[in-house]
């Protein structure tokens, strides 16, 4: 293989910053120094479409308009559980302006329940049984009004506790499929296994499954820890809610979707079609926030193609705020039992976790791997649990899993300290082996004042202040399948193209950084386009995976098409290509100062309109931990939260968060610092205020809206400070990583100890309401 | 009902109100509002006037909108969010929950900031519309949208239409906010990426800058 040794920064600046050698593919380009020394990376460089967005000019999918365009509306399910015995679409079908309406049929498999039944059994309130298309939306509602479902109703359970009872109404008679939407990374959850509505248990992950010896390692604790916490199912709610147009023409189907995977939805659609992917284009050039929930076509998707194909015309199908609560995914709920054992030292002896939660009709409802590898500890062992109810399926959402198992982790973290009578941080500096995150508790320590943090409930006064602290842990994933197209234009311009979205993180910008910054031109001076299917596949904006992913092959077809335009000005003048370089838009020589040619003037000897060079995202220097792209190293954060308690009223009020993270080598200053308070106010939003409702009489969903699910507005949005860890391990040409998922990892448990601190009682469960404090103050029953 | 007069020759088993379209009650057999010649509409191509009672067919109404007179055929059940978005192609206008709850609709009604998802279009009138699309004057930005984007403070973009109208009204009424004013004036503006503490941020540099 050809290789070559090149030097690369390691470690972290203020810290233990060196040099690593490494030995890497000859085409790689050479290594970047830290940010201080780079032109626009690591800066606080402008999105590049930000213009387009404070003026209303960005063209979402909702925003789309086609000439002849149908508007469409789904029929849903009213009830729960239910056979359906007959639609009568008779009266909807002779409505004006109606023009085409489907019926979702059953697809009969062997083995398979209701496979006699001509449609599908309905399984929650508020499935898709079908779909009108009509000349205006409001004509579609009026048509689906008008449909009549007759339901042969089955007994349903919605309440999770009540559906692991034996004897509870069963949601599925039969095994169910891992569900898969592309967002989940590396969870097992099979629900072939397991009795009634209680499927799994899923035991392990790529990490490993259990180590050591549990019984063991719990006689050799001093200390135990011994308790259960309970998180709440809730809807991501984006602002642009699911949906697609479609524009199917004979040689070519035109999905514009509303997604985060543009490359998976074309694959959906392709399959779902039995077209050939070519003949597939999704494309996504704007999109109104997706947090997980969006990698999939759903069955929107396949509806609104189909009512395009019937009727001849383009279809417009967004989904309704409450279609997207109840449908489009959410987080799972969790139960979770954790047991931890330590010796008097500290030192971590045993961690045992159970946990049963509910992702509705579908699978996933694990805590993720945060108790098996945020600390290292001999014996472990897990058992994740999903329970089926009547209920919309979950989706992925930020860190699926973890999020729910860090609230747990962390605050029995916190017990444990306590017991051993050790300061939470001091004793995360004990049993955690992380260097970055050595690095955040200090620089995020000084930040927040750590040090005014009083013993639990000791505040005088009706409020009282609380400090908190929780870490967390993210795999740095890699897609491998991430490819780009970087193209120079004779005459000037450069442009990269990939099917990679921007779901609102700011990837047309970092593209366009790393672009600019290896050709020795301006941000403003690179065309991004992407979002689009017909160009170079790219990864899903899942996992945090895409600044990882995508960076290394944008920078590397970047110096591949460099290197081409930089042999044609050698060989004008004579000179050897590699003592040539571009800076500031001009290409110069190493040593003879007098050699210059502008950029633009450079492209005129180019004999074709184009150098295009496309690259795939390689190994990492070094390889992976696994071949499939978990790398080495992990995106480790802190996070700390500065409660006020009003113990009359039991009002909570985040005053403060201190966010320490880091991602690699940061792109992007101020884009990061978006994503992080992002993160952060979800995180406070799941800590003290959304909760989906569910009626059990009746299995509808009752808060789904935005007046009644509650989130934080601009009145409970505390202070956030961010402290962004730069941290280089050279395991690629960008040696850049995502910040999405860790940015809401921890934030619920630092919140839930910081409450701790403030009132002196533990709070298991969230949200935390000021019913829950007055309910733990033994001020109301 | 009482204030409304039946007109005569109109449909009157059919007529319904604005207002009952607004809750949702009307069935309409009404054709196509989207087909640019309208065989459904009635040339009315006035300014409605309340009192007067319209539907369930489409009607030509005129609407000021960003300095310009349109004309426009709608059903009375149309708002003003929808015949922004679906009539007259400004798009910038968002619809995120429909009922009043998360300004991502906010447009001015001689210049005082309104839900356009919870008006009808009838009830506009002869005030003039203000959308996002009205905000930069001449190709040049609003100090609000220019330090929207030094701040970075759009995510996804989705709710910053709304966010954008909410502080330029803001700063164009209060020469000297505090961040209490700015949480004040977005108090409304639902947000999903968490772009607020970059808002706030950047509405308080924009105050300073219009002084």
């Amino acid at each position: 293989m050809d290789t070559r040794k090149d030097k690369f920064p390691h470690g972290i600046p203020g810290h233990n910053l060196s040099e690593i050698e490494r030995e890497i593919p000859i085409e790689e380009p050479p290594a970047w120094p830290v940010n201080d020394k780079l032109k626009v990376i690591g800066k606080r460089v402008t999105r590049i479409d930000a213009l387009d967005k404070v003026t209303g000019k960005a063209k979402f999918t909702s925003d789309m308009k086609l000439p002849g365009m149908l508007y469409a509306k789904m029929l849903r399910s009213k009830v729960p559980h239910a056979n359906i015995t007959s639609i009568d679409i008779s009266k909807a079908k002779s409505l004006a302006g109606v023009h085409a309406i489907h019926l979702i049929e059953n697809v009969q498999k062997e083995g398979e329940e209701n496979k006699g039944g001509k449609y599908p059994q309905v399984k929650y309130a508020g499935q898709p049984l079908g779909g009108v298309a009509a000349e205006s939306l409001e004509i579609a509602k009026d048509a689906i009004k008008l449909i009549e479902v007759n339901y042969q109703n089955k007994p349903f359970i919605i309440d999770m506790e009540k559906a692991m009872e034996i004897g509870a109404p069963i949601v599925f008679d039969v095994p169910i499929a891992q569900q898969e939407d592309g967002g989940d990374v590396g969870e097992v959850h099979d629900g072939s296994k397991g009795k009634g509505n209680v499927r799994g248990p899923s035991t392990s992950s790529f990490f490993g499954g259990p180590r050591g010896d549990l019984a063991k390692g719990f006689e050799e604790a001093d200390l135990v820890v011994e308790k259960t916490y309970r998180t709440q199912v809730h809807t991501h709610m984006p602002l642009e809610t699911h949906g697609v147009v479609v524009d199917w023409r004979a040689d070519v189907m035109t999905v514009y979707a509303s997604t985060q995977n543009t490359a998976n939805v074309r694959n959906e659609m392709a399959n779902v079609f039995n077209l050939p992917k070519s003949k597939v284009r999704v494309v996504c050039e704007y999109m109104g926030g997706g947090f997980g929930a969006k990698h999939s076509a759903g069955s929107f998707g396949p509806m609104a193609a189909t009512l395009a194909k019937k009727s001849g015309r383009p279809v417009w199908l967004m989904l309704d705020r409450q279609e997207e609560h109840i449908s489009e995914g959410n987080r799972p709920s969790s139960i979770q039992y954790l047991k931890i054992g330590a010796k008097k030292d500290g030192s971590l002896t045993g961690i045992q976790q159970r946990s049963h939660g509910t992702a509705g009709v579908g699978l996933g409802a694990g805590v993720g791997r945060i108790a098996q590898v945020l600390y290292p500890c001999p014996n472990f062992a897990t058992e994740q649990y999903d329970v089926l109810t009547n209920a919309g399926p979950g989706a992925a959402w930020r860190a699926p899993g973890n999020v729910q198992g860090a609230f747990g982790l962390e605050q029995a973290i916190d017990e444990l300290a306590e017991k051993l009578n050790k300061d939470p941080l001091k004793y995360r500096d004990l049993i955690d082996k992380s260097e970055v995150r050595k690095v955040e508790r200090q620089r995020g320590a000084a930040l927040f004042d750590w040090s005014r943090r009083q013993p639990a409930g000791s505040g005088k006064g009706t409020v009282k202040k609380g400090l908190g602290v929780g870490q967390s842990t993210w795999p740095r994933f890699v897609t491998l399948d991430s490819s780009v197209e970087v193209k120079i234009h004779k005459g000037g311009g450069v442009e990269i193209r990939s099917s990679v979205q921007d779901i609102g993180t700011g990837t047309k910008t970092v593209l366009a950084q790393v672009v600019a910054e290896e050709m020795g031109l301006e941000v403003k001076d690179i065309k991004v386009n992407i979002g689009d299917t017909f160009f170079p596949v790219g990864p899903g904006s899942g996992g945090s995976v895409v600044t990882g992913s995508i960076t290394p092959p944008t920078r590397n077809a970047t110096y591949e098409a460099k290197k081409e335009l930089l042999k044609l000005v050698a060989k004008k003048w004579e000179k050897d290509s590699s003592e040539l370089f571009i800076k500031d838009g001009q290409v110069g020589h190493k040593t003879d100062a007098n050699l210059k040619m502008s950029f633009k003037e450079a492209t005129k000897l180019m004999r074709t309109s184009q150098i295009s060079k496309t690259a795939s995202r390689s190994d990492d220097y070094g390889g992976f931990q696994q071949p499939w792209g978990l790398a080495f190293g992990d995106l480790g954060s802190v996070q700390f939260a500065e409660v006020s308690v009003n113990t009359d009223t039991g009002f909570i009020k985040v005053d403060k968060i201190v966010a320490a993270h880091s991602c690699g080598r940061p792109l992007n200053i101020g884009q990061l610092e978006s994503q992080i308070h992002g993160g952060v106010i979800q995180g406070v939003s799941y800590a003290l205020y959304e909760n989906r409702v569910m009626d059990n009489g009746t299995g509808h969903m009752m808060n789904a809206n935005v007046d009644q699910y509650k989130v934080p507005f601009s009145m409970e949005i505390p202070e956030i400070e961010t402290v962004i860890v730069e941290e280089y391990s050279a395991r690629s040409s960008t040696d850049a990583y995502g910040i999405g998922e860790p940015a809401n990892i921890a934030t619920a448990a630092a919140i839930a100890n910081a409450v701790y601190n403030a009132i002196g009682v533990r709070i298991h469960e969230i949200p935390i309401t000021p019913s829950s404090i007055l309910k733990a103050l033994n001020k109301v029953s | 009902m009482e204030d409304k007069k039946q007109e005569s020759g109109s449909q009157p088993k059919k007529a319904i109100t604005r207002r009952s379209f607004l809750r949702g009650a009307g069935l309409s057999t009404a054709g196509s509002v989207l087909l640019t010649t309208n065989a459904f509409a009635i040339d009315y191509n006035e300014y409605p006037v309340a009192g007067e009672e319209f539907g369930p067919d489409a009607i030509t109404i005129k609407m000021k909108v960003n300095g310009i007179t349109k004309s426009l055929s709608v059903e009375p059940r149309t708002t003003l969010a929808s015949a922004l978005r679906d009539h007259l192609e400004l798009t910038g206008t968002k619809v995120v929950c429909d009922r009043g709850s998360c300004s991502a609709c906010t447009v001015y009604l001689d210049g005082e900031p309104v839900n356009s998802c919870m008006l009808s279009v009838f009830d506009v009138g002869e005030k003039e519309v203000t959308t996002i699309e009205g905000i930069a004057k001449d190709g040049e930005l609003h100090p609000v949208q220019q330090a929207f984007i030094e701040h970075d403070a759009s995510q996804c973009g989705y709710c910053t239409p709304g966010m954008v109208m909410s502080c330029v009204h803001l700063v164009d009424n209060n020469t000297n906010p505090n961040l209490e004013d700015v949480k004040k004036a977005t108090r409304g503006n639902l947000c999903r990426c968490g772009t607020h503490p970059h808002v706030f941020k950047a509405t308080l540099d924009a105050s300073k800058k219009t002084i």
